[in-house]
Formats: structure tokens, sequence, C-alpha cells
């Protein structure tokens, strides 16, 4: 075999094994959390009573579509509430008084932040809060809620 | 008392037997780190191996990639539709895929393709006295012969379990999308909605670069301790494929539990 060729089928051996790698970092995983692209989001926290089992990078939505994800979930020491912050598109802006809510996909599915937008002119900036939060659907308290009733009808 | 004093002894030899190679692999191994330059410095030795071990390979890995994946979307189908979560065909794909069967499926594929080549080649060597002719020379066959074999393996396993991975998840593509019909934009983006750079890409990688190291340190290994007959050199070649397949699972188990 000459030279060049092996030369040849080498560097096409390894030109695809780079495309491959890229491939599977660029269009199969989500590079989203890299820093350089951190210009294209701006973050917003929401404070919750209960946030049932969101995890950090679960979706956040607007009817439906994805518009971020949860980057950091913590408690808060004074009110004993769990903050979470998001990271929304750029591209899209919420106005004051929009309100958060910790839904479930399906019955069994995974749990997302849900953002239904206000009416107020003025919008949200970056490192702001949604005052207006209602806690995930925990089905023991829905279960205790029906029982208490149950007994004293 | 003889006796027993033999039986004793029959249990404790594979055990010595056991430390004593892996004392030979760990020098040899160093010896390999030590003389790592030298396919650096003479090029066309390291392209050769790369030839040999990486591009030969390319058919076999994707083939069976893209079966592999096939097979993952089809039986994910029939598991997933029961809970009425089609939509995560993709991601299971790729995730199954990415963490576990590329990486392990590519080494035990690269040791029984290049692998075993690699132990003959250097069994055989030794068998027709080369590598005493090259010692002669003063030529050392761990620069010359070895060490370009290793670091090509290294190179080409990562790369090759790539070429596998992408392989895999358009097979598990073909057959959810265009043979039974789901939504190509739900596969995609569940898939890049739940497959993280790091977690997944970069953990698969890191796994496929130990298997690498495994795998070719084993099969340069056997190559020099084979027995240098038609027969012994056989028996190395066998020996390499089935205990780089048992290091790669084992290996696998203990880098799973670490990474994630």
């Amino acid at each position: 075999m000459k030279r060049l060729l092996i030369d040849f089928w080498v560097g096409i051996f390894v030109l695809i094994g780079i495309l491959c790698l890229g491939f599977l970092s660029f269009r199969v995983a989500t590079v989203s959390n890299i820093g350089s692209a951190s210009n294209q989001y701006y973050s917003l926290s929401a404070s919750f009573n209960n946030i049932g089992s969101l995890k950090v990078s679960a979706p956040v939505k607007v009817s439906g579509f994805i518009v971020g994800r949860v980057s950091d979930i913590h408690l808060d020491p004074k009110t004993y509430q769990a903050v979470v912050t998001m990271e929304i598109n750029n591209s899209y802006k919420f106005s004051v008084d929009a309100s958060a809510q910790v839904l479930t996909m399906g019955i069994l599915g995974e749990q997302y932040v849900g953002i239904q937008s206000g009416a107020d002119t003025n919008y949200l900036e970056n490192g702001e809060s949604i005052r207006f939060t209602s806690s995930a659907l925990v089905l023991e308290d829905l279960i205790g809620k029906f029982m208490t009733n149950l007994n004293s009808k | 008392m003889n006796n027993l004093f033999g039986l004793i002894s029959k249990i404790g030899a594979p055990f010595t037997g056991f430390i004593l190679s892996l004392g030979e692999l760990a020098r040899l191994l160093f010896n390999i780190l030590f003389s790592l330059t030298y396919p650096l410095k003479n090029f066309f030795l390291l392209i050769k191996e790369l030839y040999f071990s990486g591009v030969r390979s390319i058919v076999i890995i994707a083939f069976s990639g893209w079966f592999v994946g096939m097979v993952l979307g089809l039986q994910g189908y029939n598991t997933l539709e029961r809970f009425g979560s089609l939509s995560m065909l993709g991601s299971m794909v790729a995730i199954s895929l990415l963490r576990e069967l590329g990486p392990v499926l590519t080494a035990i594929l690269f040791a029984s393709r290049a692998g075993s080549g690699m132990t003959a080649e250097i069994g055989l060597m030794k068998a027709t006295e080369q590598l005493d002719a090259m010692s002669v020379m003063a030529v050392d066959p761990i620069k010359r012969v070895v060490s370009p074999k290793f670091l090509g393996g290294i190179i080409s396993v990562p790369l090759l379990t790539g070429l596998f991975n992408v392989a895999g998840i358009f097979g598990g593509y073909f057959v959810g999308v265009i043979l039974l019909r789901l939504d190509s934009g739900t596969f995609w983006s569940q898939m890049r909605s739940s497959v993280s750079l790091h977690d997944d890409v970069i953990n698969g990688i890191i796994k496929s670069f130990i298997f690498g190291v495994a795998v070719t340190l084993i099969a340069v290994y056997q190559g020099f301790v084979a027995k240098p007959t038609a027969e012994g050199v056989s028996l190395a070649t066998t020996r390499t494929v089935v205990s780089s397949a048992l290091i790669v699972l084992a290996l696998d188990f203990i880098l799973t539990a670490l990474m994630f």
C-alpha cells in the first residue's frame, strides 16, 4: 500500500471520528450549560411552598412550549420556601404580574415549571422574581383533604 | 502430608501467577508510556497502526452500531408504548448508547477485530525471533513495535466509539421515525433535552478512552508473553479476546459506579 493512500484513509477515519464526536456534543447533547452560551439567557426566580420532585434542568414552559430550564433550586433559610432559579431564553419576556406553577406532564411524568404571562406592560428583568406562584400538586395532600372531607360529612 | 502440601500449593499457584502477571503488565505499561515519544517522532509508524486498527474497523463498528440502535429502538418502542411515553424513545436510545452500550461494545469489538491482530503479530514476531533480531540491532522492540500499536489503539477506540454512537442513534431513528412513524421533531428534541454534554457524552468518551488503554495493553501483553510456538500464539490470541471482554465489563461497572 502506498504511503499516501494510507495517509488518506487515516485522515478520513480521524475526520469521521471527530465529526461523530462533534455531532454527539452539539446535536445530541444540550450545550446551553456552557458558559459562552449564557448571554442568550436571563434568569428569573420564583419561590414555591412546595416544588414536589422538581429537578435542576427541568423544562420551563409557556403554553406547553419550552422557553428555558431550571438552573438552580435552593431553600430560603428565612421563609422556608424553595427558591427556583430559571434560565429563560432572551427572546421571551414576561410581565411583572406573570405567575408560575409547578406542573406534571401526564400523571406519572416529570415535573416542570409553567409560566402564565400577565397583563402588565412592565416586564421582568434579569434576576427578578415571579411573585405569584402556586405549588406542586402533591397526591398525598389531595388524598388527605379528601379523607377529612369524607369524615366531616 | 506431601499430598496436602502439593494440593495447597496448587491453590496458591494461580494467585502468585496472577500477581506476577499484574507486575509484568504494570512494568510493560511504564515502558510503553516512557517510549510514547517514539511513534510521535516516527509518525508513519503511528499512521500505519491507525490504519490497521482504526480504518479497518470502521465498517464493522458502524454496522454493529446501526443494528444495536435498531434493536434499542424496537425494544424501546414495545416497552415505552405500554406506558404511553413514546416521546422518550430518542432519549432512551441516545442515553443507553452514550453511557454504556457504545463504549462497551466498541471496546469488545475492537478487542476481537484489532486486539487479536496485535497479539498475533507480536506473538509471531516473537516466534520467528524478529523481536530478538531487533534487540540485537539495538532497536528497542517496545519502542518500535509496541508503542505505536498502543498509541494507535487509544486514539482509535474513542473515535470508533463516537462512530458507533452516531450509527446507533441513526439506527434508532430509522426504526422509530421511519419504520414506526413517530414524530421526528419529538425524537430529536426529547433527546436533546435529556442528554447532557458532561454527564453523558464526555463521561462516555472518558470510559472509551480507559477501555482503549485496557484492551490495547492486554493485547500487546498477551503477544509478549505468548509461547513462541504456533499453538502458543493461537492461545494468546484467544486469551486477548476473552480477558479484554471480561476486563472491559468489570471496568465498566466500576466506572459507572464512580461516574453516575
